[in-house]
Parts: structure tokens; C-alpha cells; sequence
């Protein structure tokens, strides 16, 4: 079976929100539209997103890392969100594993978000049914649209490629390889919810400098050094016998 | 709900795709907008374009709503007689009338004196017209945002390696293997960088970032060396001391493409000394270096004439001439210069532990010296001698107003340059790239005028409103050797302010200093809010009065799509559309889009009908232009040349029959030809199937080492993009610094500073980097304000034009200040708290917020969130006034009265770059009966005739559905 | 968790509600088994629209909570996986069996239809009350069951969840059963008052373990595994909005320890100590207020201890949304 992910590296993301609002821009349009927002120009403005990117700190200053974490659905494996719901609104495509809400169904009871440890569900305050991200899913499977274009929104947006998208199922899939080579783990592993999506850490690349890296034959200075020759005074030469 | 899978989105609604240009900042990606029904419904970003390669980033995403914010303003306006300036009381008027009110008013002060128009445009992109339309006027008060932005940037490289970062050139991370990223606050500038990065940290690359904070690039990067602000200059000056210790310096490059072997006269009693010892040669009359120079030949042990072929010569020595001169070679001076400046003088003023900088001059000097790239690529030097590759060595720098906005910023970024030379890294794989129409000669040609007499009625300015001084006749002085531009721009007190000082030119019109104006025309600078410093006090600046009652800046016209908080302060507001309603030229006359690969220019065609009764910036100048009868808008017999803007752009020639016009691609009749041609009826048509790019790929040889590529050079020449074929040798010592401090010295016959100035200049015009603590902390209570505040702008409000954005506001609602918890401790609060910022000039109450990615002695907040209440289309009660504020209320215009003069602008000595990062406060607690609202408030700025006001609870935005359900006009 | 007003109403009403008709049915077997003397039909009568009263106000309540109550009928559908889905399939159940009851002791159908080992007679309400009695057991395991089968939220994930939910609703039941035989004069006030008095007991042994079970764990997860960053320092600046979310506003109470921690003083004494102790001042003074009152202040209290039960639930949800900037 095909499980549709995305994989998040961590080691480029700078946190520019780029996915964030080209995803609402893509899906307020579409097929999972529209997504309100409300008080959109007055005091605390707030909306539906699909998809939202959180900054952390580690550590202590000066030894400080920054993080930038884009978080959306994780389209687990075994999504906890999908037998809770009582209408049968929620649920996962068996053809390609993309987590899914039928807004037609869903009675807005909320308990799905209530069973999603990830905070991945946001209600749609205004329609009153429950809201998440499908990974594009009216782009990826829209055949109309060149091959290169059938990935989710934030994906094509990405200015430093940190979201990768693909069949984890496949182990050759550009996304598989990248989590068996460097390192991708899934979010809160603790509750077997196997969540599709992955996330890449940090690398770091370091430059080791050796001593006698410094000294060379070839050190320019040396060209610089003027002839110093002796003025003349005197010398062993001169007195010893 | 339909089956996904079984949903097209092409087939709902009425589906079109055009192409355009992004402009939700100044990165100018190229886009691709689908339209259902008429309404945008997407805009993604061009996988054809070179800049942006199909990403975009969160403000390009975003841009739908910006289109349909009801911040937008839809009507010509016009002050309500009687209604105050600043109360935003306006009345709807006709553009006829508009033009009529403006035609009258500046054709009176044309006639009379056209400097008493004043034109400021902010971060606009089309300075080729704006400046264009200045100069024709006749007036030199003109000026783009650079000098408030980072003209040290462009300015202090530029007078170094001809080149600069961002549109001018940049890191080539495609080949380097190590990047350092000084002071770059967040996203400086943004897609492009963020492309190269990810690909360079893939790679493997190795990323260090010197920086106060810790945010956006700086947090992927493999080291972050956190630094005291405005200090990057010590750091520089110890590495190079280090590089040049250890030899770990590019001998080869310096002596053949820099003056670092060139002889210097040094003696300080002569007239001559610290200048180039020249020899007699016929010289045209020109900008650019002549080769009339000497160097220390090791072998003859004399003097020789540079790049005799053969010649070794001498970087480091004392040596006298024949004619008994005293000289040493430009790198001895440097040598001598950085002596004093160890890693562990750097250390106590830096805070970077001395051992850290050893190792960062380590890192640099043996990866450009063990890693050389070499590509098979031919190419002949200017000295005719042909090269079987290109070499390179793979260091790259990018900085920006980190380093910029500090007053001891020019030397600091001319310190970079330095660096970047002696590593050998200036055009060549690995390093710092150009990116055309630079390099240009140092410096670029373009001069200001000379003289009042440069100015004229009903006539065009005598020169360029800016340009490029090499040396103090170029000054744009009167008799005394003062100002003649109202922004002091190019007169003694900031001779090479080559951006202008937008960020006087308030002030100095309200207290009449050079003189009072009649009419300021600013157009997308929001200066009455964060485009100014000093804030609170310019606002009560641009509505106050005379004894007479008349308002001291008379006549104040904003242009402007959005309301602003400048709006409230118009007496006639002008509505400019926004990106998807326009044409624009991105011109080779003004910055391009370039790559390292060749030039690149690109279009603006408009994807939607103008919204209301707006109308693109460019046809109001070409409309009063035309009404102005300004010669380069008129035929012979005075009547209108153009029709429009699009008609402007395809056969305006910079003089008659130059070939040279606002677009690069498809010149000349058919469109064949490029840079230089006749024009074309059908060049925006060729644009727009191009997806509104041209980009010309120069051929590999001329890609690299352009300063010195004779071919490159011919072939620049014969395509217009530069006057001489002559190398552009690097400046590592500055002779053009000498010239202006040796007139202060009294040395150089010609123009002279008044009195007052001549210390300033002949302690900042150093031919050589120096470091020099800023001149504020140098003015102020340094014990009272030892913090360093500074502004960073956050990716998704990157150019802080955006809060009027109902996506982008969802994520930058209001600003804290963030603080190192060990300050914040120190100072009595804590994570969350009220807390007052306090600097010499004003104070600021605000939330703190605790980080451990700032260096102690430093705060920092994002960059104009806040704003004042009832502007930007946003609710009184908006979290942006009430819970937002502004940094710029703390940072003064002016520095403290000094021996220079009792009103000099707070800015660098020598380019007039606003030093908004100088700016030093204290912070404490707010009082627990406080009000929980940032402090300082206004009073609401209310809607104007013509904005959406009331949209209600909720936005349901759907393409094809919403403007009508909304009632948008 | 950010407590839903809606669903502290629907589960304390519905808790009375089949506590009342557990209560009911309790009185007709003892009186079955000559252990207490026949009642009216009356108060079975009243009982049972009380009952069904208050089940009504409860589906009422729940109304409030849902986004779209028109299409709630879809909610059926799902009973295979979803304990939600369960109640709201039993919950109708438990109503038609509590309203025949009712209806059945109305038309004094208690006529014996068949004898069972000669000696009990089964009559229609005997066969109504025990599938009503098998149903509102089955409605308390659907509804605590819809926060204990939450593995996530560890304050909710345990049987007592379940023990809670049936003895408190048990105990608010069988009070009304006392201060509605109190109202109606009939002899039946320390017979459920005493059956009151067991359950609250037995409420305050399975709550007061869970106050105690929530008040020791810790989190299964943390930031370090929400984010995967293993680093002993970890703090969040920002959540990516700050005009609050959906993620902010449901899962977050927003409340002090200080006002929670009183809270929890309140309802243990309004749930446990004081309707015991009114009880029994109503069995020393025979006062018809009392029990009246017993079960007004324990439903109060109730409310307020289903707001606790809602603060007390810490969602690892939470762990994304700490701090913003």
C-alpha cells in the first residue's frame, strides 16, 4: 500500500512560514475550502491553517541552537483521530494513506482533534466541521497537472526544499531514502501512532584545522622577507684560532 | 463530498494563468497567477524564472490577500478644508483635479526654484523613473530609501571591489565550502539566499554566522559566534591581522587584480602623501583607475610600472624612490594598520573570544588556500595574458545592514571587502560573484552636480540626483562647502552618501535647514511611522506650524496603495495599485535581477484591473511629466511623447538614439538584439511570453574574474553596460578616502570643508579600515545606556509591508522584545513582562520576551508590527497598536550636538547611512498599575473615503466567490 | 482541556438521569423483594419523567456542542470503533426504555405476564426496568468511556474514569430518588438516601484516587519527543500565530492553580461532604428540605467537578503551543 508523506528537514528549514500560508492560499481555494479566518483585521485575528511553523531554543546562551518546526498532519499509519470519529467523517484513503475529512459528514464534535496527540485538527470556527491538512490531496491526484506540480503546495513553496514528499512504503522513494540515510524520526513515537511524516535533524559540518596546516613552504611571507646580510661586524671567523 | 481524487481545480469556475513579478518585497520572484472568475485564485512561484526557480516564499503566497485588503486606498483624496493635517479627514476627488492641484503647484516652483520640491520614494524599484523624473524636474531633492536602508553595504564595497551584495552580487554557494554570514537581520535579502543556502548546506558546506541573535539563517547555521553590535569592524580588522600573520593571504591575487603592491607616497609633510605615486602619462579625462602607478620590483630592487609582464613585485617593505620619495606598498599600510588590532584587543570589544576569531581567520585562510577550485575555463586578462582556467578559492561572505546600519559602518564593510580581497575571492568560483551591470568602475561614474548653479529653473538638474564622488570637487556644495541638497547628501558632512538621506529630509524641511521646501512628494515611504527615526516627533514635525500658521512643510502629497500612517499626514493622497494591477520595468538602469551567469531584467504586466479609481505611480510621473512639459516627456512642439507607461518603457532612449532604454531584452526593431538596440513596438509582448524575464547567459570565460576579463570588458563596452574597457583594479587602499582627507587637511587644492568638519572627515576618510566605536555611544550616557537595541524583520513580514495582510497578521500579531534571560533578571522582569525601553531620545513600553539566542547586552524586536492604531485597515483594537510597538521611536535622527555642528544627521560620516542600530537604551519594568498597552499611543487614524471599512467577523476567502459576496468594489 | 460547558452539562445531567432511573428500578426490586412496601405508581410515574427530563436536558446540552446537530444522526454509524458513536446509539435506547417505563407504570400495566420459578412475577415494568437498568449501565461505560479510551490524555486514560462517572452519576441519582420521595411525602427518603450515601462514598473512593493517580504521573511525552530534539534545555518561543487557535482555545483552560486548586476544595465538599452530612441531619430531623437540598448542592457540585475533571486533563497537544513571539 502507499503511504503519502512529507519529510521535514530540520537541518534547512529557517523558518520563513512559506508553507504555512501558500497551503491556506492552495486549499482556501479548493477542494478542502474555504478556510475563515476570523476578526481577520481586528483584535487577535485567527483562522484555519493546515499547517503552521513553530520556533524552539536549546540550550543556553552562548551555546544556543534555534529550531524552526513546520507542523501539520502527520498522516499516521494508525491514526488515532480515525476510529474516534462517530459519523465516520474522518478517515484514511486506503489508496494512498492521506488522513481525510468528508465535511459533509462531520458533525463538528471535535473528539478527533481531542484524539490526535499532535494538535494537527483545527475546527473551522465559522463551518462548524473539523479542518486538516490533505496533503494537497486535489493537487497530487489531479492528473491534469504536469507531474512536476502533482506535489502539495507548501512543497512546490519550500524556498530551501526542506519538505520532501512521497511513498514511504517505497523504499527507493526519494522520501524513504532520506529517512533511512540521515536520520528522520517521527514525532512522539511513544504512542505507536506511526505517523507517516518525518522529520530530518540538524548535521553539522565542522572544519578541523591542523598546526602544521599554518605552516607551509609556500607561505608568502617568505617571498616578502628582505635579504639580511650581515653588516660587516665581527665574527668567529675573525677570532678564533 | 466529492471524491478528491475526482476533483480538478481547472474546472471550476473561469480559469486563467498569467505570468508577472512578485512584489510583496523587494525580491522580485517571478509568479505565476491563476484567476478563477476573474479573482486571483493562486499565485505560485515561476519554475522557469532564474531568481526564484518556482519557490516563493510566505509573503508571495499571501499576495491575495494584500489584493483585497481594505487597507487598499481606491480614490485620489484630497485634505478636507478646515479638517487639521493628521486627523485623516479627507474629501474624494477627481484625478483630473488631482493633477490639476499638482500640475499648478510644481510648475510654479519649477519656474522659480525646483529644489523646493522635494521627491522621496521608499523601497520602490523603479528609481530609473522616479530619479528620471527628478532630474528632469531640475530638482536634487531626490532619494530613494537606500541611505536608510544599507547604502554602507553598497557604498563601502563598492568603493572597494566595484561590486556588492544582493542585486550587485553575491556568495557563489553553488561552489563554496565555507559561507560566512555576518549581521544579516533574519532574511536580508530572501529567496535566492534561501535556495543557495539549503542547496550549500546540503552539499556539506560549512555555515558560520557572526550575528547578536540567533534567528532565520543564522539558526542552521553550523556555528553561530554571537557579537556585540557594531563591533564587526574589530572582529574584521583581527582576522585580517591574523591571515595576514600566518600568510595565509591570496599573494598572487593581490598583486595582480588589487593596488596592494602599489606604491604609496609616505610622507606626512608632503602634499602627496598617502596618495598613489603616479608617473607622467597621457590620461583621458574620466572615472575610472588609470594604470599610471609603481611597483617594488624584487628583482631590479626599484621601482617599475605596474603589471610590467615579469615583475615580481613587493607587497610588504619600505623603500625610497629614486627621486628620494619615501613609499610603501598599499598592503605594507594595511599590514601596519591591523598590527595593533590582535584577536584579544577584539575580544574585549567584540565579545567573541580571542581564540574563536584565531580559528575563524584559520578556517577562511587554509580552506581558500587548500581547497582551490579550478574550472576549465579560458579567459585573458586585461594585460593580454591568457589563462587556461579559472581558479578560485572557496570563502564566501554575505553581509548586510547588520554591518550597515552602524555609523562606523562604511569602514567596517570596507574592512569586509578587504577581507574578501586578501582571501582572494573577489569574481571567482567559490567567492564573492558580481552580478551585471557591475562591476562597475570604482567608483561608478554617474556625479552629482557641482554647484547651486546645478540647479536652474525650468531646467533640467546639472548632473545626477545621485551619484558617485571620487573626490571632493565632486561635492555638491556652495561656496562655503555647504549642503545644496536639502537632505545634506554629497556636502562635507556625508560626502559619499551615493542613496541620499531620506531620513533627514523631514526634519531639515521643518526647521527650514538648508532651506524651507514647498512641496514633499513621497511615494511608498511610510514616513511618518517606520520609515523614520525619531517617530513620534516627526509625526508632530509633518503638522507643524509657522508663527503664520502655515504649516512648515507646505504641501505634503503621499502616493501609496495602502493606508499608512503617512496617509493621515497628506494633504492630497494619490491611490497606487498594487503588483497584479501594474506595469513595472525591473530596469538595468536601476537594480536589476541579475545572475552571476549574465544580466536579467524583468516586467510587471498586469494580471487584474486596477481596483477603484487607482492608478500605477509610473502614469502619475508620466502624466505630470507630460503636464510638467519636462523635456524628456514631451516632443519638440512641448506635447505629450507617451501615452502611457508601457509606451514610456518601449521607446524611451536615454538620449536620442542611445539604444539604451528601461528594458534589456528584445531590442532593436525585431527584437533581436539585447542591453542596446533600437526599440521595440513588441517588446512586452516578448516579455510576456518569456514569463516577464530576460535573462542573457554571457559565455563561460566571461563569467569570472570580470574586474580584469578583457573579454568580458570589450564585450560590456560594445553592449553599453559600462564606459571603459580598462580594469577595475581592487581598492584594498582607498586613494579616493585620501583625496577628501587631504582637502580637510588643507593639503588638496579645490573644495574645502567649512571648519567644522574638517576633523570628521580626515579621522573617517582613512584610506585604510579603522575601527571606531559608534559616534552615538560616543555622545551619550554610555553608563546610563549600555544596551544595544536593534529591529530584525521576520520572513513573513519581510520589508514590513504587510499588516494589512489577514494571513501574514495571523502570524506576526504584535512584537515582544526579546531579551536574554540574564538581563531580564538583572533588570528586575521577567519572561512576558510590561517593561519600558528607554533611550536618550524617547521611551517605549512594551512586552519582554525571554530568549537564549540574544547576546546579553543586546534586545532586539521584529521590525514595524507595530503600528499605530487605525491604520493599515486594521481595527483601533488591533493587537498590532495596542500590543505592537515600534523601536524607531527610540532612535534618534540627529546625534547630540558636537563639534561638527549642533544638528548633524545620526548617521555614518561618510555614506549618511541611517545608523538605526547605534541606538542604545535601558530597560526596566513598568509600573504593576501600568496599562497593559504599548506606549507611545495616537489618537485612532480614521478610514478614509474610498477603504472597505467594515468586512465584519469573518473572511471566507474562495477565488471566484468572494469579492462579491464580500461587496469589495 | 479547555472545559466544555456544553459536555458538563450532558454527562451530569445524563449521570442524574440514569442514576434517578437505577434508583427507580432499585426501589421496585426491593419492593419486589418485600423489602420495602409497593409504591404508587406515582412516583415511578415521577420518577421517570424526572428521569427522562433530565436525559432530554442532557441531549439538549450536547446540542450546544456539536457544529452541525443537523447531521448528528450520521453519529450512529460509527458504533464498530468509536465510543462516541456508542453512546449516541445507547443514549436514544436508554430514553425509550426510561420513557415505557414510565409510560407502562402510567398505564398500571403491572399486571404479571409470567411468573418466573413460581415466585416472581414479571410484569411489563420488571422487564422495561431491566433492560433500562442493562442500558444505563451500558450508557455510563459509552460515555466515560469516550474520555478513558483516550490514551493520550493520561488523566482520563483509567478505569476509574469509568468507576467515576457511574458512582458519581449513580450517587446524584439516588439523591434525587431521596429528595423526590422527600417532595412527594413518600417513606422511600432513608431507603435512597442510604443507597445516596453508598454511592457518593463509593464516588469519593474511585475520585478521590484519580485526584490522587493525576496528581503523581508525569507526561508520557515531552518537548523533546514532540519536536525530537533531545536537548535537557528546550523552550518554545514561538507557535507560529498569536491571535489565538483553535489548538489554543480548546485545549487550554486558561485558569489559575490557585482558582483550580479551590475548585477542587468546593466540589469535594459540595459532591462528597456536605449532601452525606445533609442526609443524614435529614434522617435525624425527617426534613423535607434537606434532601432536596442534599441533591441540588451535590449536583452543583458535580458541575463543578466535571470542570475540574476537564482542567485536570493535561493534552499533549499542548506541548506544541507554550509560548508565543
Amino acid at each position: 500500500m502507499t503511504q503519502l508523506a512529507l519529510v521535514i528537514d530540520l537541518n534547512v528549514c529557517v523558518g520563513c512560514h512559506a508553507c504555512v500560508t501558500s497551503c491556506k492560499e492552495w486549499n482556501t481555494s479548493g477542494w478542502a475550502g474555504p478556510m475563515t479566518d476570523q476578526r481577520p483585521y481586528d483584535e487577535d485575528p485567527t483562522g484555519t491553517f493546515f499547517n503552521r511553523v513553530q520556533t524552539y531554543e536549546a540550550g543556553v546562551f552562548p551555546d544556543t541552537e534555534t529550531y524552526h518546526f513546520p507542523k501539520s498532519c502527520l498522516h499516521c499509519e494508525d491514526p488515532p483521530c480515525v476510529p474516534v470519529c462517530p459519523t465516520g467523517a474522518s478517515y484514511k484513503r486506503e489508496d494512498n494513506g492521506v488522513v481525510l475529512v468528508d465535511y459533509d459528514k462531520c458533525i463538528g464534535c471535535k473528539y478527533c482533534s481531542w484524539a490526535c496527540p499532535y494538535g494537527a485538527r483545527e475546527i473551522d470556527e465559522k463551518l462548524r466541521v473539523m479542518k486538516k491538512c490533505t496533503l494537497c490531496i486535489d493537487r497530487i491526484t489531479d492528473t491534469s497537472l504536469p507531474e512536476s506540480e502533482r506535489k502539495p503546495a507548501c512543497v512546490l513553496a519550500c524556498p530551501t526544499s526542506a519538505r520532501l514528499f512521497g511513498d514511504i512504503h517505497d523504499p527507493n522513494s526519494n522520501v524513504s531514502v532520506a529517512i533511512r540515510e540521515q536520520g528522520g524520526y517521527p514525532l512522539q513515537p511513544e504512542w505507536g501512532t506511526k505517523p507517516a511524516n518525518h522529520y530530518l535533524p540538524r548535521r553539522k559540518t565542522r572544519i578541523q584545522i591542523h598546526e602544521d596546516e599554518l605552516v607551509r613552504a609556500d607561505n608568502p611571507l617568505k617571498k616578502e622577507e628582505l635579504p639580511s646580510l650581515p653588516d660587516g661586524g665581527e665574527t668567529l671567523d675573525d677570532v678564533a684560532w | 463530498m466529492q471524491d478528491p481524487t475526482k476533483h480538478t481545480d481547472s474546472e471550476t469556475g473561469r480559469v486563467e494563468t498569467k505570468e508577472t513579478t512578485c512584489y510583496m518585497c523587494a525580491c522580485r520572484c517571478g509568479i505565476r497567477v491563476t484567476l478563477r472568475d476573474g479573482e486571483v485564485r493562486h499565485i505560485e512561484g515561476n519554475p522557469n524564472h532564474p531568481l526564484n526557480k518556482g519557490v516563493i516564499c510566505a509573503k508571495g503566497s499571501s499576495g491575495i490577500m494584500k489584493q483585497y485588503s481594505p487597507a487598499r486606498l481606491t480614490r485620489p483624496l484630497l485634505r478636507k478644508s478646515g479638517a487639521e493635517r493628521g486627523s485623516s479627514e479627507f474629501e474624494e476627488i477627481s484625478w483630473e483635479k488631482a493633477f490639476g492641484l499638482v500640475e499648478e503647484r510644481l510648475s510654479k516652483i519649477r519656474a522659480e526654484d525646483p529644489k523646493k520640491f522635494a521627491l522621496f520614494t521608499g523601497r520602490d524599484q523603479m528609481q530609473a523613473l522616479t530619479g528620471l523624473f527628478a532630474k528632469q524636474f531640475g530638482t536634487p531633492n531626490y532619494a530613494a530609501h537606500g541611505g536608510l536602508c544599507s547604502v554602507n553595504m553598497a557604498a563601502g564595497l563598492i568603493y572597494t571591489i566595484g561590486g556588492s551584495f544582493w542585486e550587485f552580487g553575491g556568495p557563489d554557494l553553488e561552489r563554496s565550502k565555507l559561507f560566512v554570514m555576518i549581521g544579516t537581520v533574519e532574511d536580508h535579502h530572501s529567496n535566492p539566499m534561501k535556495i543557495a543556502l539549503a542547496d550549500f548546506k546540503r552539499r556539506g558546506g560549512r555555515f558560520i554566522s557572526i550575528n547578536p541573535i540567533r534567528t532565520g539563517y543564522s539558526a542552521i547555521a553550523d556555528e553561530w559566534v554571537p557579537i556585540k553590535p557594531g563591533t564587526d569592524g574589530a572582529m574584521l580588522l583581527a582576522i585580517i591581522r591574523e591571515l595576514i600573520h600566518q600568510g595565509l593571504y591570496d599573494r598572487d591575487f593581490l598583486i595582480k587584480y588589487t593596488n596592494s603592491a602599489e606604491l604609496v607616497v609616505d610622507d606626512p609633510k608632503r602634499d602627496d602623501h598617502g596618495l598613489f605615486r603616479r608617473f607622467e602619462m597621457h590620461i583621458e579625462e574620466g572615472c575610472f583607475d588609470p594604470e599610471n602607478k609603481l611597483w617594488w620590483d624584487r628583482e631590479l630592487d626599484r621601482e617599475i610600472s605596474t603589471h610590467t609582464p615579469g615583475t615580481d613585485p613587493r607587497l610588504l617593505g619600505s623603500f625610497e624612490l629614486e627621486d628620494g620619495t619615501p613609499v610603501k606598498p598599499a598592503f605594507q599600510l594595511l599590514k601596519e594598520r591591523v598590527e595593533e588590532y590582535t584577536p584579544e584587543w577584539a575580544e574585549d570589544i567584540t565579545g567573541i573570544p580571542a581564540n574563536t576569531i584565531r580559528r575563524l581567520s584559520y578556517e577562511m585562510g587554509v580552506v581558500a588556500r587548500d581547497q582551490k577550485i579550478e574550472l576549465p575555463i579560458q579567459w585573458t586578462d586585461s594585460w593580454g595574458n591568457d589563462h587556461e582556467s579559472v581558479t578560485g578559492n572557496p570563502v564566501s561572505f554575505h553581509a548586510m545592514r547588520g554591518l550597515a546600519a552602524h555609523s562606523n559602518g562604511f569602514q567596517t564593510i570596507r574592512a569586509l571587502g578587504i577581507l574578501m580581497t586578501i582571501l582572494g575571492t573577489i569574481d571567482r568560483p567559490g567567492g564573492f560573484r558580481h552580478k551585471a551591470p557591475f562591476p562597475r568602475p570604482i567608483p561608478p561614474c554617474p556625479k552629482p552636480p557641482k554647484s547651486p548653479e546645478g540647479v536652474q529653473p525650468n531646467t533640467p538638474l546639472d548632473g545626477m540626483p545621485l551619484g558617485w564622488p571620487s573626490k571632493p570637487d565632486d561635492l555638491f556644495v556652495d561656496e562655503k562647502g555647504e549642503a545644496v541638497r536639502l537632505d545634506k547628501a554629497f556636502s562635507w558632512e556625508y560626502p559619499l552618501s551615493v542613496h541620499g538621506l531620506m531620513h533627514n529630509a523631514i526634519t531639515n524641511a521643518w526647521r527650514g535647514d538648508p532651506y524651507k521646501i514647498d512641496t514633499l512628494l513621497l511615494f511608498m515611504a511610510n514616513m511618518a511611522w517606520n520609515s523614520s527615526m525619531n517617530t513620534e516627533n516627526v509625526r508632530n514635525m509633518l503638522k507643524d506650524k509657522d508663527e503664520n500658521g502655515e504649516y512648515k512643510i507646505p504641501f505634503i502629497i503621499v502616493a501609496d496603495a495602502f493606508q499608512s500612517e503617512t496617509i493621515a499626514f497628506a494633504d492630497l493622497v494619490l491611490p497606487d495599485t498594487t503588483y497584479l494591477e501594474r506595469h513595472d520595468a525591473m530596469s538595468m538602469l536601476d537594480r536589476p535581477i541579475s545572475e552571476f551567469e549574465g544580466p536579467v531584467d524583468s516586467v510587471r504586466i498586469p494580471v487584474v484591473p486596477p481596483r477603484g479609481e487607482c492608478k500605477p505611480f509610473q502614469e502619475v510621473l508620466i502624466e505630470l511629466g507630460s503636464r510638467l512639459g519636462l523635456p524628456a516627456f514631451v516632443k519638440e512642439d512641448g506635447s505629450r511623447k507617451f501615452r502611457d507607461y508601457p509606451d514610456f518603457v518601449t521607446n524611451y532612449q536615454t538620449s536620442p538614439g542611445s539604444g539604451i532604454g528601461f528594458l534589456a531584452g528584445w531590442r532593436g526593431k525585431g527584437g533581436e538584439k539585447f542591453l542596446k538596440g533600437e526599440p521595440n513596438p513588441r517588446q512586452w509582448e516578448m516579455y510576456q511570453k518569456n514569463g516577464c524575464v530576460y535573462h542573457y547567459k554571457l559565455p563561460k570565460s566571461y563569467q569570472y574574474m570580470r574586474n580584469w576579463n578583457q573579454g568580458y570588458l570589450e564585450w560590456a563596452r560594445a553592449h553599453s553596460m559600462t564606459r571603459y574597457v580598462e580594469p577595475i583594479t581592487l581598492h584594498l587602499y582607498s586613494e579616493v578616502l585620501q583625496r577628501f582627507r587631504l582637502a580637510a587637511q588643507g593639503k588638496l587644492p579645490g573644495k574645502q570643508p567649512p571648519q567644522r568638519l574638517r576633523k570628521r572627515v580626515v579621522d573617517n576618510f582613512d584610506p585604510l579600515p579603522f575601527y571606531t566605536a559608534p559616534l552615538e555611544h560616543k555622545l551619550i550616557d554610555s553608563q546610563k545606556y549600555q544596551i544595544s537595541a536593534l529591529t530584525q524583520r521576520p520572513m513573513a513580514m519581510y520589508h514590513s509591508w504587510d499588516s494589512q495582510n489577514a494571513w501574514l497578521r495571523q502570524i506576526h500579531t504584535h512584537n515582544y522584545l526579546f531579551v536574554n534571560p540574564k538581563l531580564g533578571e538583572a533588570n528586575g522582569f521577567g519572561d512576558g513582562d510590561w517593561i519600558w525601553v528607554e533611550s536618550p531620545t524617547n521611551k517605549v513600553r512594551c512586552m519582554a520576551r525571554f530568549s537564549e539566542a540574544v547576546e546579553p547586552g543586546t534586545v532586539w524586536t521584529w521590525n514595524a508590527i507595530g503600528k499605530a492604531a487605525g491604520a493599515w485597515g486594521l481595527s483601533p483594537k488591533a493587537n498590532e497598536s495596542q500590543k505592537g510597538f515600534l523601536l524607531n521611536h527610540l532612535i534618534a535622527e540627529e546625534l547630540p550636538p558636537c563639534e561638527a555642528g549642533e544638528h548633524m544627521s545620526n548617521s555614518d560620516p561618510v555614506t549618511g547611512q541611517a545608523a538605526w542600530f547605534d541606538v542604545r537604551v535601558r530597560v526596566y519594568p513598568a509600573g504593576p498599575h501600568e496599562p497593559q498597552v504599548t506606549s507611545p499611543q495616537f489618537k485612532p487614524q480614521k478610514p478614509v473615503p474610498g477603504q472597505d471599512v467594515k468586512r465584519g467577523k469573518w473572511q471566507a476567502f474562495f477565488a471566484g466567490k468572494f469579492r462579491r459576496k464580500s461587496g469589495i468594489r | 482541556m479547555h472545559p466544555a460547558f456544553s459536555v458538563i452539562f450532558l454527562t451530569t445531567l445524563l449521570g442524574a438521569g440514569q442514576g434517578l432511573f437505577l434508583a427507580l428500578y432499585t426501589g421496585q426490586l426491593y419492593a419486589l423483594a418485600n423489602l420495602l412496601p409497593d409504591q404508587s405508581n406515582d412516583f415511578y410515574i415521577m420518577g421517570s419523567f424526572l428521569s427522562m427530563v433530565l436525559l432530554i436536558a442532557g441531549l439538549i446540552a450536547s446540542v450546544f456542542h456539536l457544529g452541525r446537530p443537523e447531521r448528528a444522526w450520521r453519529a450512529a454509524t460509527q458504533w464498530r470503533t468509536s465510543w462516541l458513536s456508542r453512546e449516541v446509539v445507547v443514549l436514544p435506547a436508554a430514553m425509550t426504555l426510561t420513557f415505557f417505563y414510565g409510560l407502562f407504570h402510567y398505564l398500571g400495566w403491572t399486571q404479571s405476564l409470567f411468573t418466573i420459578s413460581d415466585t416472581l412475577p414479571v410484569d411489563a415494568t420488571l422487564v422495561t426496568g431491566a433492560l433500562g437498568t442493562l442500558v444505563s449501565f451500558l450508557l455510563f461505560l459509552c460515555t466515560a468511556m469516550i474520555y478513558a479510551s483516550l490514551r493520550f490524555v493520561k488523566a482520563w486514560h483509567t478505569p476509574l474514569t469509568v468507576a467515576n462517572f457511574l458512582f458519581l452519576g449513580m450517587a446524584s441519582g439516588f439523591m434525587l430518588a431521596a429528595a423526590l420521595s422527600a417532595y412527594m411525602g413518600t417513606n422511600l427518603v432513608a431507603f435512597y438516601g442510604t443507597w445516596a450515601v453508598v454511592a457518593t462514598t463509593l464516588g469519593a473512593i474511585s475520585r478521590g484516587s484519580s485526584l490522587y493517580r493525576n496528581s503523581k504521573f508525569r507526561c508520557k511525552v515531552d518537548m523533546q519527543s514532540a519536536i525530537g530534539v533531545h536537548h535537557s534545555q528546550l523552550h518554545q518561543k514561538a507557535q507560529g500565530f498569536m491571535g489565538g487557535s483553535f489548538n489554543t482555545r480548546e485545549y487550554f483552560h486558561g485558569k489559575s492553580d490557585s482558582f483550580l486548586l479551590m475548585i477542587r476544595y468546593i466540589f469535594l465538599l459540595m459532591v462528597f461532604v456536605l449532601p452525606v452530612l445533609m442526609i443524614l441531619f435529614a434522617y435525624l430531623s425527617e426534613s423535607v428540605r434537606l434532601p432536596i437540598a442534599a441533591f441540588a448542592i451535590q449536583y452543583i457540585g458535580l458541575v463543578l467537578e466535571r470542570y475540574y475533571f476537564f482542567t485536570e486533563a493535561k493534552h499533549p497537544q499542548n506541548l506544541y503551543y507554550q509560548s508565543m513571539a
